[in-house]
C-alpha cells in the first residue's frame, strides 16, 4: 500500500521502536560509535533474532520472514530514527538484496539462511576510490583460477567492510568496460591477500572501510559477466532503503528540535512562541512529510514490481537527501549554541544526514538520473 | 420504507431502480432536479425532511456511480451554493431551510460569500461592515471584497458587525442578504493578471428582514466557521464536481450552461497552480530539456509536485480508514504554493524571451505569461502562506499561539485599518 500502512505494519513499527528505544538509546550510540567495530556482535545478534530483522525480506524458502521492502523500510526508518549502531543496512539492505538479485538458487540457499538467522554479517562493495557506484567506475579485476576466481584492486567506502563476515563484491573481467564484464563475487572476510582498513569517518555512527585485494580468492555469485542488471537493481533498492532510513532520521531531528524550542526560554518567553521559530518548525514538517511520502511510495512500489523504480528510487533519494540535511541544519539552528556542542545529540543526526546525503550519490546526481529515466 | 440498515447493495439497487423509473434526458434541468429533491436522491446524506434520505455520507459515492451509469444529471453542486446549503443545514431555522435549500439543489438560486473586507483579509473576524437595527429591519453599510460571482448571485452569506461594545469575535452576526436590492452595488475587481474574477460589494443602507439573521447577534463567527470549514473541505471538490458531460440533449445543454457560468471566474486557476502538467512537453518543444541546469530545476519541481500528491493521498487514505488526521493533512495548501512558485520559475527558464510577451504574441497564446503573473495568488488566496504556517505550528505542532492584542477589549477600541471609500 503506497499511501498507508496496514494495522499489522503499524504494530510491527511500534514493536521495533519500543525495542530500539530500550536497547539502543543515544548513550549506547555514543558508546558504540567510539569503538572500532561500531557495534557489539552479541547484543546485536540478540536484538536481531528477537525481532527477526535481517530475516525480514528474505523469502521463507531461504530461512527468511517472507516480507517485503515495505517492512524492511519500516525497520530502516526506525533505525534512522534511533541511529542504531548495527550492521543492519550493510547486511540486509545491501548484501542480502544483492544475493537475492544476483545469486543462483543454490547460492541463495547456501548464503541467505545465515544472514536471516543473524549469525553471519555481510556487506556489499561497489564503490572504489572515486566513490561512485556507476558501472563504469568499477575497476576491481576478476580473473578465473580453477573453480574459483582471483580479485585484484581496491574497494572503498564499504559500509561495515572491516567487520563483515563475508563481502559481496562487484568486479569486472580484465579489459571489459562500462556495463560489460561485470560480475558479483563473494569473498570471505578473512581471505588471504585481503587487507581491510577502517576509515576515519565524519559520521562515526556509520563505519566505512577501504579494502585492498591482492589475488584474493572469490566465488562467483550468479553468472559471469552479467552483473550489470543486478547491480542496477540492487543500487535502486539500496537507494529506497536509504531514503527510508533518512526520513526516520529527519523526523527524529525535527521532533527533538521542536521539543527543545518549546522548553527553551529567552526574553521571558518560550522561544517556540516566536513566529520566526514557528515558521521554521512548520517548514520542517512540510519537508519531512513530503520526503516520507516519496520514501514510502517508493518502498511500496518495489513490492508491487513497479516498472518506474529507476526514477522512483532516485526521486526518493533526492527528496530524502534535501529534506534530511535541511532539517538537520534547522535543528542545529533551533538549538542555538548548545546545538553546536559535542554533548548535545543533534550533531550525531546532523552527521548521519550529511553522510547519507552523499552516500550512493547526492541530490543533484539523482535528480539527473530521475530526469534520464523520465525522458528516455 | 425499510427499517433494516442500508448496505452498499441495498443503496445501489434502490437508486438504480428509482433512476430506471424516473430518469429522462428529455426533462428540463430544474424539472428533473425537483424530482431529485422529492426523492432525496439528489442529496442522500441530507435529512429526510429536507430533500435527503438520511444515508451515511459514505454511500454518496455509490449513488454517484449509479447516476453515472445512466448518465443522469445530479443536483447543482458547483459554486458557493454548497457552502450556503451546509451552513443553513447546520444553523438555519425551518424558515431558512424551506426558503433556500430546494432552490439551491435545483440550481435556480446562486449565492456568494460576503466575508472578506478591504480591512480584514487574514483577520476575517475583524470585519467592520455594520449591521444596525432600524425599526424592524437590519440595515447594512460597508464593503466586502474578493466576492466570487457576486454579480450573478441572488443571495449572499454576510458576516457583519452588529455589536461594537463586545469583543471582536462576539459582536458579529450572520445574515442571508438579498443581493438584488438598490442598497447593494457590485463592481468587478481587476487583478494583476488582467482577469476580474472577483467583485467588490458596496452596501449603502441595504436592508435585511429580521428573520434572515442566522442564529443570534454574537453567534456570527461560529456560523462563519461552519461555512469556512466546508469551504476548505470542498476546495478540491468545487471544480471536480463541475465537469460537464459531453452528452447530447436539452438537460445536458442546460447543465453545461450552468457549469460554464459558475466556472467562468475560475478559468485562470490552473495557471495560478503553476501548470506543472505542461512542463515536460514545453521543455522538449523548446529543447531546454537538454540544459543540465534547467533539468535540475524541472526535477526539483516534479519531485515536489509528486510528493505533494502522494502526501495528499496519504491524508485521504488515513481519512478513509477512519484514522485520526495526521500532520500530512494540514500541509496541502502551503505545499501547493511551493509547487506553484517552482513551476513559475521553471516555466520562465524554459520559455525565455517568449515569456516577455502576452496574449497572442506570447508563448502558448499568452498562457505561459498568464502562469507567471497568476502564481502570486496561490500563496495569498484561501489563507496566506503565513497563516498556513501559523495553523501548522499551533494546531499540528502545538506551539504557543500568537499573542492577541485585540480580543480583550470592546471592538470599537481596537486599532484598525482606515479604508477609503472608492
Amino acid at each position: 500500500m503506497r499511501f498507508s500502512f496496514s494495522a499489522e505494519q503499524e504494530e510491527f513499527r511500534a514493536t521495533v521502536r519500543r525495542a530500539l528505544e530500550a536497547r539502543a538509546p543515544t548513550k549506547e550510540v555514543r558508546r558504540l560509535m567510539a569503538t572500532d567495530a561500531g557495534f557489539e556482535r552479541d547484543a546485536w545478534q540478540k536484538l536481531n533474532q528477537e525481532l527477526g530483522l535481517t530475516a525480514l525480506h528474505i523469502p521463507e524458502a531461504y530461512g527468511g520472514g517472507g516480507f517485503g521492502y515495505s517492512e524492511l523500510a519500516i525497520v530502516l526508518e526506525e533505525m534512522g530514527r534511533g541511529l542504531v549502531c548495527a550492521p543492519f543496512f550493510s547486511t540486509a539492505a545491501l548484501a542480502t538484496t544483492a544475493i537475492l538479485n544476483a545469486g543462483t538458487e543454490e547460492q541463495k540457499k547456501a548464503l541467505l539462511p545465515g544472514l536471516a538467522e543473524g549469525t553471519v554479517t555481510a556487506t556489499l562493495a561497489v564503490a572504489e576510490d572515486g566513490g561512485g557506484t556507476d558501472p563504469a567506475s568499477i575497476a576491481l579485476a576478476a580473473s578465473p583460477s580453477g573453480a574459483t576466481w582471483r580479485l585484484d584492486g581496491t574497494k572503498s567506502y564499504v559500509i561495515d567492510g572491516h567487520t563483515a563476515d563475508f563481502l559481496v563484491v562487484v568486479a569486472r573481467r580484465p579489459g571489459s568496460r562500462g556495463e560489460d564484464g561485470l560480475s558479483f563475487f563473494t569473498v570471505d572476510g578473512n581471505a588471504s591477500g585481503l587487507v581491510r582498513r577502517k576509515l576515519k569517518t565524519m559520521d562515526e555512527t556509520r563505519k566505512l572501510a577501504r579494502l585492498t585485494f591482492k589475488s584474493v580468492e572469490a566465488r562467483l555469485l550468479g553468472s559471469e559477466g552479467a552483473g550489470a542488471a543486478a547491480l542496477a537493481k540492487t543500487m535502486q533498492q539500496a537507494l529506497i532503503c536509504l531514503a527510508n532510513e533518512m526520513v526516520g532520521s529527519a523526523e527524529r531531528l525535527r521532533e527533538d528540535a521542536l521539543e527543545y524550542v518549546k522548553m527553551r526560554m529567552q526574553f521571558g518567553r518560550s522561544i517556540a512562541s516566536f513566529q520566526t521559530t514557528k515558521n521554521k518548525a512548520a517548514d520542517m514538517l512540510v519537508d519531512v512529510e513530503l520526503a516520507k511520502s516519496a520514501a514510502y511510495y517508493a518502498a511500496a512500489a518495489l513490492d508491487e514490481g513497479d516498472e518506474d523504480i529507476p526514477a522512483l528510487a532516485s526521486l526518493a533519494k533526492a527528496s530524502a537527501a534535501e529534506a534530511c540535511v535541511q532539517t538537520a541544519i534547522h535543528a542545529v539552528q533551533m538549538h542555538g549554541g548548545i546545538g553546536f556542542t559535542w554533548d548535545n545529540d543533534t550533531h550525531l543526526w546532523f552527521k548521519r544526514a550529511k553522510s547519507s546525503e552523499i552516500l550512493f550519490g547526492d541530490a543533484n546526481e539523482h535528480r539527473e538520473k530521475m530526469m534520464q529515466a523520465w525522458t528516455n | 420504507m425499510s427499517t433494516t440498515e442500508p448496505t452498499e447493495e441495498s443503496v445501489r439497487s434502490e437508486v438504480g431502480a428509482w433512476l430506471k423509473a424516473n430518469w429522462s434526458r428529455d426533462l428540463g434541468l430544474v424539472e428533473w432536479r425537483e424530482k431529485l429533491c422529492e426523492s432525496g436522491w439528489g442529496a442522500p446524506h441530507w435529512p429526510k425532511e429536507w430533500y435527503g434520505r438520511d444515508l451515511p455520507v459514505k454511500f454518496n459515492a455509490i449513488v454517484d456511480e449509479e447516476f453515472a451509469k445512466v448518465g443522469a444529471v445530479g443536483v447543482a453542486k458547483a459554486g458557493i451554493r454548497t457552502l450556503a446549503a451546509a451552513t443553513i443545514l447546520a444553523h438555519g431555522t425551518d424558515l431558512h431551510k424551506e426558503k433556500f435549500l430546494k432552490r439551491i439543489l435545483t440550481g435556480e438560486d446562486t449565492w456568494c460569500q460576503l466575508f472578506s473586507e478591504p480591512g480584514s483579509g487574514s483577520d476575517m473576524a475583524g470585519a467592520v461592515t455594520r449591521a444596525d437595527k432600524r425599526g424592524n429591519k437590519w440595515v447594512i453599510n460597508g464593503q466586502k471584497v474578493w466576492t466570487t460571482s457576486a454579480h450573478k448571485a441572488h443571495w449572499g452569506l454576510l458576516l457583519a458587525r452588529a455589536d461594537w461594545d463586545k469583543v471582536k469575535h462576539k459582536g458579529l452576526a450572520y445574515f442571508v442578504l438579498d443581493m438584488k436590492q438598490p442598497g447593494v452595488q457590485v463592481h468587478p475587481l481587476k487583478q494583476m493578471n488582467g482577469h476580474a474574477s472577483f467583485n467588490q460589494v458596496f452596501f449603502t443602507d441595504a436592508e435585511i428582514e429580521p428573520e434572515m439573521m442566522i442564529c443570534d447577534v454574537g453567534d456570527g463567527w461560529t456560523v462563519a466557521t461552519t461555512t469556512l470549514m466546508h469551504e476548505r473541505r470542498g476546495a478540491d471538490g468545487l471544480r471536480s464536481w463541475a465537469t460537464p458531460s459531453d452528452a447530447k440533449g436539452r438537460i445536458y445543454d442546460e447543465e453545461r450552461a450552468e457549469i460554464a457560468t459558475v466556472m467562468e471566474p475560475y478559468k485562470w486557476y490552473p495557471q495560478r497552480a503553476g501548470r506543472v502538467d505542461l512542463v515536460m512537453q514545453r521543455a522538449k518543444e523548446t529543447g531546454k530539456i537538454n540544459d543540465p541546469v534547467i533539468r535540475q530545476e524541472i526535477a526539483k519541481l516534479l519531485i515536489m509536485s509528486k510528493s505533494a500528491e502522494w502526501t495528499a493521498r496519504r491524508a485521504r487514505a488515513a481519512q478513509n480508514q477512519g484514522k485520526p488526521q495526521g500532520p500530512e493533512g494540514s500541509l496541502g495548501k502551503l505545499v501547493a504554493s511551493h509547487v506553484a512558485r517552482q513551476a513559475a520559475r521553471v516555466h520562465t527558464y524554459i520559455t525565455g524571451a517568449d515569456a516577455l510577451l502576452s496574449g497572442e504574441d506570447g508563448a502558448m497564446n499568452g498562457l505561459i505569461a498568464e502562469i507567471l503573473i497568476s502564481v502570486p495568488a496561490s500563496s495569498i488566496a484561501g489563507g496566506t502562506d503565513e497563516i498556513q504556517r501559523n495553523i501548522i505550528s499551533e494546531r499540528v505542532l502545538k506551539m504557543p499561539r500568537e499573542t492577541s492584542v485585540d480580543t480583550d477589549k470592546p471592538f470599537k477600541d481596537v486599532p484598525r485599518n482606515i479604508v477609503s471609500a472608492s
